[in-house]
């Protein structure tokens, strides 16, 4: 056993490469920070509670395309009775007005590439665009 | 009284098949029942056009115009990468068939309208392999453009050229983008929806809308008392190639 101590330091300079993404994003701090979001501040209600939104808004939103555009159903009933036009672009955005603060931010963090604004617009872009 | 085993037999067998032929019968006749479709309350939408008022006013355009604003419609001016809901169609093309030795000295540049024509037998959709085009109730031949593959069967099954695939990205080549209404993208086909989404609001297709000469008249063809029944009593019309069976339900005043 006369290569014990060449074995435990390549060993510990092993772990410590395979490990290096953990502590070099311990050390600058970015991935314990959750993302900060702009919440809209004309609006303080959504069409259902945070915690639903945050898990499947996705789902709600597939659920909605398909109710759109394949069964011509617009109108979404919310918990509270309230009825809401199904659109991404003409509901979801009226309020969530800064798209690239709130889903691009978190979409970001997340590692998602959602693929509905390769068509859907969003209105900041055109009036950027004009202006 | 006795009864022989032979009458026992064949009074038996006549009664099991009076029986199975009662119940096929009854069976058959429910089925008829609910085949029959329930009366007042269907909606099939038609458009009726008049080309002579069309012509009334010499290359307008508004009823293109409008309806490449609100749906997003990109402007290629290459032919071959051309994005079309609505335009116009030379006479002797959009009515193949229809042409004779004088046609071109009475319509010589004499455009008539054309856009997908919500056949009532629509071969797009029996060849489109993902249902991303299929008839709605209201006869509305819907896109959807989530489930478009772009494998383009549709395109050649539209024996009216209706249909447009998206060659290349839209997005920049769209002069004044409308956020209400989405863009398509690449590898995606599209077409005229007979504006399903303002028609859910209550409104009428843009086209319609934009006409400064009341030329196309929107409607619904299972009301005995809309305009466009009572234009179609009035007038002799004709459709696009009716002869392939497709049922177009654009209707031209002639």
């Amino acid at each position: 056993m006369r290569d014990r101590g060449l074995i435990f330091t390549g060993l510990v300079l092993f772990l410590g490469l395979i490990t290096f993404p953990v502590w070099y994003n311990l050390a600058s701090g970015t991935s314990s920070k959750p993302p900060e979001l702009k919440l809209p501040t004309a609006e303080k209600q959504c069409v259902a509670p945070t915690e639903t939104m945050r898990m499947s808004h996705m789902e709600m939103l597939i659920t909605w395309r398909d109710q759109v555009v394949r069964q011509n159903d617009r109108t979404y009933v919310a918990a509270d009775g309230k009825r809401y036009d199904m659109s991404l672009t003409n509901t979801c955005l009226k309020c969530h007005d800064n798209k690239a603060e709130f889903c691009d931010k978190c979409h970001d963090y997340a590692g998602v590439k959602p693929y509905c604004w390769d068509c859907h617009i969003d209105p900041k872009l055109v009036q950027r665009s004009k202006g | 009284m006795t009864i022989h085993r032979r009458t026992f037999l064949g009074v038996a067998g006549l009664s099991a098949v009076a029986l199975a032929g009662k119940s096929t019968i009854g069976a058959l006749a429910k089925a008829g029942e609910e085949a029959a479709p329930a009366a007042g309350t269907a909606t099939r939408w038609a458009m009726v056009i008049d080309p002579q008022r069309c012509l009334r006013k010499e290359g307008c355009k508004d009823c293109i115009g409008a309806c490449d604003k609100v749906h997003n419609v990109p402007l290629f001016q290459d032919k071959d990468h051309e994005v079309k809901w609505i335009w116009k169609e030379p006479f002797e093309n959009a009515f193949t068939g229809e042409e004779n030795p004088y046609t071109a000295e009475a319509l010589k540049d004499k455009p008539v309208l054309v856009f997908c024509n919500h056949c009532d037998n629509p071969p797009c959709v029996r060849v489109c392999p993902t249902k991303a085009t299929w008839k709605r109730e209201d006869g509305i031949v819907m896109m959807d453009w989530h489930r478009c593959i772009g494998c383009r069967y549709c395109m050649a099954a539209c024996p009216y050229g209706s249909r447009s695939f998206n060659w290349l990205d839209p997005r920049p080549r769209i002069p004044a983008l409308d956020p209400e209404f989405p863009t398509r993208t690449k590898g995606v086909v599209e077409k005229c929806t007979f504006c399903e989404e303002r028609l859910a609001k209550g409104e009428q297709p843009a086209c319609v809308e934009a006409c400064p000469e009341k030329a196309l008249v929107f409607g619904n063809l299972d009301d005995p008392a809309s305009e466009v029944r009572s234009l179609l009593r009035e007038h002799f019309t004709i459709r696009r190639k009716p002869e392939l069976g497709t049922q177009p339900e654009i209707y031209y005043i002639v």
